[in-house]
């Protein structure tokens, strides 16, 4: 162990952490921006601290855009009385949200943000089993949601809590089939590795298309985002699997669903569109040096963002599917295809060679 | 005594205290707490597997086990009756039972374990967290045992679907 490896590490965790969760408040305020914008409202357009209307021009711009929306969110979730209802089970309440919280913050360690700055990987742990080490963790994920379903003792959440189970191992099965053929291509399980193989050879979405379509729509299944969030769906469970949480714990499961749409859209990027990889400035490579460095962290990050921007856009465009509906599109239409996507890919890599 | 000793220390007792406390928790007799302990005392072996270099094992196991195989046990206690199972006493019988073949099987494995010098005369593992070797051995030297052990999955497949049809033709 050397102290170099500790600090760099601790510096990176700290700063990941904090930007994903400075990222996730400000996500909030997209989702109510773009979803005012597609039904044709304003969208937060008040909240602000008092100093900031006396700025000349650019004070009341910011306030339009809701730019203080997420502090007043946080100060409101903060500051709200915490409710434990009667006749919950306390130990599993008080757990339930922390644990759909870890698992979403532990999926971000293996994924390479950038390349170098300076000698520093831009990544927090370099796992040689990168992608398993994801799906695991995701896999545990299930446990928050369904313990706060049966921690609070009432149907509407313990509904929510069983569908969130069920729908979570079922695409969790063809999520994992449809990343398959991605490691056939490019030889190895290592995040890194692979950025490395579409710097050279151009980005994976290009080689294996099925399997990124399968994994966009299996990773709305995982983060229960609409058009598949059964769990919570609050036309037919009123709020599904949180329904008797409020205050600081409430915020702690809507902070593990952004956190998990964050983690979901950088796999994405870091599978199939090159990660922190451009075709052309020459970003395709490692960075030699600090501003390239820079730069191929802000590629990343736009790419990612970009993804955070489908994930909203979608959830406000298209209804929510009926439960038998997602069971069959998952086991009945899912599985096999990726199946037949691991197959071909594999038979069209041994021709080749 | 370095790290990787004290972290194999913690992550075994770790594993013996949450494996003992599924079946034999003095606080709760909740299936749900009984579940909750068993995915810990799955997270810890795959810990175990970690300070071996077993990377792949290691994710595997909490893949398997931990996200999918208990949380599947879940939906079943919560679907079941959970306050009957909370409410039956122990049986003076079950518990002498189980203590005697507990103890008989606990006596046999250590003294093979004695006989056998586990480890003495093996090369060290090279199985360095490698997929690609772990790969390799499945499918040229444990070929035939993978291959069994699917096979024996498909049976109990094949055991489900004949379960769930309603009626036989």
């Amino acid at each position: 162990m050397d102290w170099n490896f500790i600090i760099f590490s601790v510096v990176k965790i700290a700063i990941v952490v904090g930007v994903v969760q400075g990222m996730v408040a400000y996500a909030v305020l997209a989702e109510r921006k773009i979803s005012a914008w597609i039904q044709d409202r304003v969208g937060p357009n008040r909240a602000a601290p008092p100093f900031v209307e006396r700025i000349p021009a650019l004070g009341p711009a910011l306030i339009r855009l809701g730019l203080f929306q997420p502090l007043a969110d946080g100060l409101k979730f903060l500051l709200k009385e915490d409710f434990t209802p009667a006749g919950v089970r306390k130990a599993y309440f008080w757990l339930a949200p922390a644990l759909a919280v870890i698992p979403s913050m532990l999926v971000i360690a293996v994924i390479p943000f950038g390349s170098h700055l300076g000698h520093q990987k831009m990544v927090i742990a370099d796992l040689n089993v990168g992608i398993l080490y994801t799906f695991g963790i995701v896999s545990l994920g299930v446990y928050g949601i369904v313990l706060a379903g049966y921690a609070a003792n009432s149907k509407y959440p313990f509904l929510g809590g069983i569908r969130s189970s069920a729908q979570m191992i079922s695409y969790e099965i063809a999520m994992g089939m449809s990343v398959i053929p991605v490691f056939l291509i490019a030889g190895d399980l290592n995040l890194s590795q692979i950025i490395g193989w579409q710097g050279r050879h151009g980005w994976l979405f290009l080689y294996a298309p099925v399997s990124f379509l399968i994994f966009l729509v299996a990773s709305f299944a995982e983060t229960n985002r609409l058009p598949f969030d059964l769990p919570e769906a609050e036309t037919e469970l009123v709020g599904g699997y949180h329904t008797e949480y409020s205050s600081m714990k409430f915020a702690l499961f809507f902070l593990a669903e952004y956190s998990n749409m964050i983690a979901s859209a950088a796999m994405m990027v870091t599978l199939f569109f090159g990660g922190w990889t451009l075709p052309f400035w020459g970003l395709d490579h490692p960075a030699t040096s600090l501003g390239m460095g820079l730069l191929q962290i802000l590629v990343f990050l736009v790419k990612m963002l970009s993804f955070m921007v489908l994930f909203i856009w979608v959830r406000w465009m298209f209804p929510r599917f009926r439960y038998d509906q997602l069971m069959d599109l998952g086991w009945r239409r899912f599985v096999p295809l990726a199946l037949v996507n691991i197959l071909v890919t594999a038979v069209v890599l041994w021709m080749k060679s | 005594m370095d790290l990787t000793d004290i972290l194999f220390f913690v992550f075994a007792a770790l594993t013996l205290l949450c494996g003992a406390l599924v079946v034999a928790n003095p606080f709760s007799r909740n299936p749900v707490t009984s579940a909750m302990f068993l995915v810990l005392a799955i997270i810890s072996m795959a810990g175990l597997f970690v300070l071996l270099h077993a990377f792949f094992l290691a994710a595997v196991q909490i893949i398997v086990y931990a996200g999918a195989v208990i949380v599947l046990f879940l939906f079943v206690i919560m679907l079941l009756d959970l306050k009957e199972e909370q409410r039956r006493r122990i049986k003076l019988f079950g518990f002498v039972g189980g203590l005697v073949s507990v103890t008989a099987v606990l006596v046999i494995s250590l003294d093979s374990l004695k006989a056998a010098h586990p480890g003495a005369g093996l090369p060290a593992p090279r199985l360095e967290g490698g997929t690609a070797a772990l790969g390799k051995l499945l499918f040229t030297q444990y070929v035939l045992p993978f291959e069994v052990v699917s096979v024996l999955l498909l049976v109990a497949m094949v055991g489900v679907v004949l379960l769930s049809k309603k009626d036989l033709k």
